[in-house]
């Protein structure tokens, strides 16, 4: 055997994968693979439908007229000086990006389990693309945001932008890498223990209640002072209130907040590709 | 000088039979404790050899054990194995889909799977779309798919649906698009998994001549699983048989043919008889089937001239007794009845061999069961034997770009042809 049958193999299949490996080469490689998976995510969903990408629309602005009407109408949540139809807006478009990375990717190797059986990609350009995709949509559901600031502002509406806005895109990326670490960790259990399958369901639903999504983060400090704590602790609180302050100049921004906000968001970012690395190389054994 | 492009090290891949339940939350923590401890994998050493009729004693099975070999660059190596015999399972693994329990692989070239042709494909986008979602699936980037589109779209035959969405393909468009992108794949090393199976004469054609083109060049390497032992014949170079998660043979793709078929055929081509069988009047010892020249431990194929020999011991030769055969198919149903009524062979007393001769290349592919008549004088039956033995007839070697499917019919003739040009 010659010396070259003796060393520089290209790549080596062993059952161990290295504590933290991401190979960014190979997710380069696959970008292609990246924007047609974006692409799929983007087309199918309103091919055959007659209003198309308008139900990206719909979904936001229903659900806003409706807090609106049963959290500030009925219930009484003040906004200050800012129309409630468009704080409600803001926070359900910043909320709604989190749990569509979230539910998207929590279940990424159980949906893909048919390709992820017969090919191999990096499993994690999946989860990348539905964060990437996630964000499309969210780009659309901004500008019909914007659509109804100007609106709001022709009429007279007490709406003012200041230097923090500059940095929303900021959030928004923030925000997408917590829901996808997270996706990534529960699609990762998911694999071999079905029951977190129920729990991502319900439980985004009640998360939304302790996130500041339909009352301002001051609101719950003063009306349950005992359980204010929860809303504290909760990072994604801190990016849907430091968005309405980026957007509407509403409610307050908090450094400190922010900064726990970005310390949990790495924490729980790595501590997802630890475990997506993990499973990715055996689950189609067990899922 | 040997230029091995991949090695696979002893590969074993252990599976948890039965339900996902709690026993696995024990198991993992049982496991996790051993690994805290510094100790191995407890799971590790127990296992069953993976055997799918028999029943086992342990909950863990091998489904590939010990796996070693090696694929020179430019070779086309064909795995062959019944079902259950590991061969998914190991190309699974060699096209990282999931990782080995224990060994490892190495691998000097990009490996491409086309492990079931299809994969990926969105059934709402045009075939169009899912060219390029295909592709880059299969590793291809954006470039080299629009580089080769036309090609693609040409070698599918599907160019008037291009831009219909899949959904309103027939499978055999959906498998044809699909091949057709996975065959303008470059890696360097492409594995293969049954994709013969589907698709009609002409296509078949069409995608073995591919592989063959694509082991031409000599740069590819090709891994190649199929039950269509015509195929393999034809494509491979090597092969490598797999008997339970091992390798149970490896050599010339013909010998591990012949390995595979004598390992799988359960009907014997001999059938020795035992006493009860005897009559007053004569005894019959064995019944067996043989290429000419070969012996009947050799699998028989639809090229070969065989012979049917029957060992028969007559008590008186006063007695006209003669031996009929008929021969049915595997639905039961009679193809023919032959006898030799022939003056100068005649039955001797004591042990005879007789022995008939069928054309070359007269027995279609397929199972077929014999059954035996000995009769006295053209009228009294004296023994009856219905379905006596069975046996199987292979696909032989087809020359490349030839069909390998079954043709119609149960016997081929020769029949004499003349033409007369005017």
């Amino acid at each position: 055997m010659d010396s070259k049958n003796t060393n520089d193999w290209l790549f080596e299949i062993t059952p161990k994968n290295k504590i933290f490996s991401l190979n960014f080469k190979e997710i380069w490689q696959y970008r292609d693979l990246l924007m047609l998976f974006v692409k799929r995510d983007i087309i199918t969903v309103y091919k055959q439908t007659v209003l198309g990408p308008l139900w990206y629309l719909i979904q936001p602005l229903f659900t806003s007229i409706t807090f609106t009407i049963i959290f500030n109408n009925v219930a009484g949540i003040k906004t200050g000086s800012i129309p409630p139809f468009l704080f409600n807006l803001a926070g359900i478009m910043v909320w709604n990006y989190f749990t569509a990375c979230l539910s998207g990717t929590s279940d990424t190797f159980k949906a893909n389990a048919g390709i992820f059986g017969k090919v191999y990609f990096p499993r994690i350009i999946t989860p990348l693309s539905i964060v990437i995709s996630n964000l499309v949509k969210f780009g659309i559901q901004f500008c019909i945001f914007i659509v109804f600031y100007v609106i709001f502002f022709l009429q007279g509406a007490d709406l003012s932008l200041n230097i923090s806005s500059l940095f929303f895109p900021l959030l928004i990326v923030f925000m997408g890498i917590l829901g996808l670490g997270l996706g990534m960790i529960i699609s990762s259990m998911v694999t071999k223990y079905r029951d977190l399958n129920n729990l991502v369901g319900f439980g985004v639903q009640l998360l939304m209640y302790i996130s500041a999504v339909m009352y301002p983060m001051e609101l719950i400090k003063e009306k349950l002072p005992k359980f204010g704590w929860i809303v504290q602790y909760n990072p994604l609180a801190y990016i849907i209130e430091t968005s309405r302050y980026m957007l509407l100049n509403i409610g307050s921004i908090s450094i400190l907040g922010l900064l726990y906000t970005a310390v949990v968001t790495l924490v729980v970012f790595f501590a997802g590709l630890l475990i997506f690395n993990r499973t990715e190389k055996s689950f189609i054994d067990t899922v | 000088m040997k230029d091995i492009i991949l090695k696979a090290e002893n590969i074993s891949k252990q599976y948890r039979l039965g339900e996902v339940g709690s026993g696995t939350l024990k198991h993992d923590l049982n496991r996790w404790w051993y690994k805290i401890r510094g100790k191995e994998n407890p799971y590790l050493k127990i296992g069953d050899v993976n055997d799918r009729s028999r029943k086992g004693n342990s909950d863990y099975v091998w489904a590939l054990q010990n796996i070693n070999f090696e694929v020179e660059s430019g070779e086309v190596l064909g795995i062959i194995g019944k079902n259950g015999a590991g061969k998914s399972t190991l190309l699974k693994i060699l096209s990282k889909v999931t990782a080995p329990t224990t060994g490892s692989i190495k691998s000097r070239g990009r490996i491409a799977s086309l492990l079931e042709v299809g994969t990926g494909f969105n059934a709402e986008m045009t075939g169009r779309e899912n060219i390029f979602l295909n592709g880059a699936i299969l590793g291809m980037t954006k470039k080299e798919i629009a580089s080769k589109l036309d090609e693609i779209v040409e070698f599918s035959g599907c160019e008037r649906y291009i831009d219909t969405p899949v959904k309103r393909y027939s499978s055999g468009m959906t498998v044809r698009l699909a091949f057709a992108v996975a065959a303008f794949l470059e890696p360097e090393i492409l594995v293969i998994d049954e994709v013969l199976a589907v698709g009609d004469a002409e296509f078949q054609k069409k995608a073995i001549g591919k592989i063959q083109d694509i082991s031409k060049e000599g740069e590819r390497t090709v891994l190649f699983v199929s039950h269509n032992m015509a195929a393999v014949k034809s494509l491979c170079t090597k092969g490598l048989v797999l008997v339970n998660g091992k390798v149970a043979m490896s050599g010339s793709v013909e010998n591990a043919v012949n390995f595979y078929l004598s390992q799988s055929s359960d009907s014997m081509n001999k059938k020795v008889f035992s006493s009860e069988y005897d009559r007053k009047e004569f005894k019959i010892h064995e019944i067996s089937l043989n290429p000419v020249g070969k012996s009947s431990e050799d699998p028989l194929d639809e090229y070969q001239k065989i012979e049917i020999n029957t060992l028969f011991t007559l008590k008186d030769d006063s007695r006209k007794l003669h031996l009929t055969y008929v021969l049915n198919n595997e639905f039961g149903e009679p193809l023919f009845t032959f006898s030799y009524i022939s003056k100068n062979l005649k039955l001797n007393t004591g042990l005879n061999k007789i022995t008939c001769s069928l054309p070359e290349g007269f027995l279609n592919v397929g199972t077929y069961y014999l059954s035996l008549y000995v009769i006295e004088n053209s009228k009294t039956t004296l023994f009856v034997e219905k379905d006596i033995m069975s046996f199987i007839i292979q696909e032989g070697e087809r020359p490349i770009g030839s069909w390998m499917g079954r043709e119609p019919g149960f016997i081929k003739p020769k029949f004499d042809w003349s033409i007369e040009v005017n």
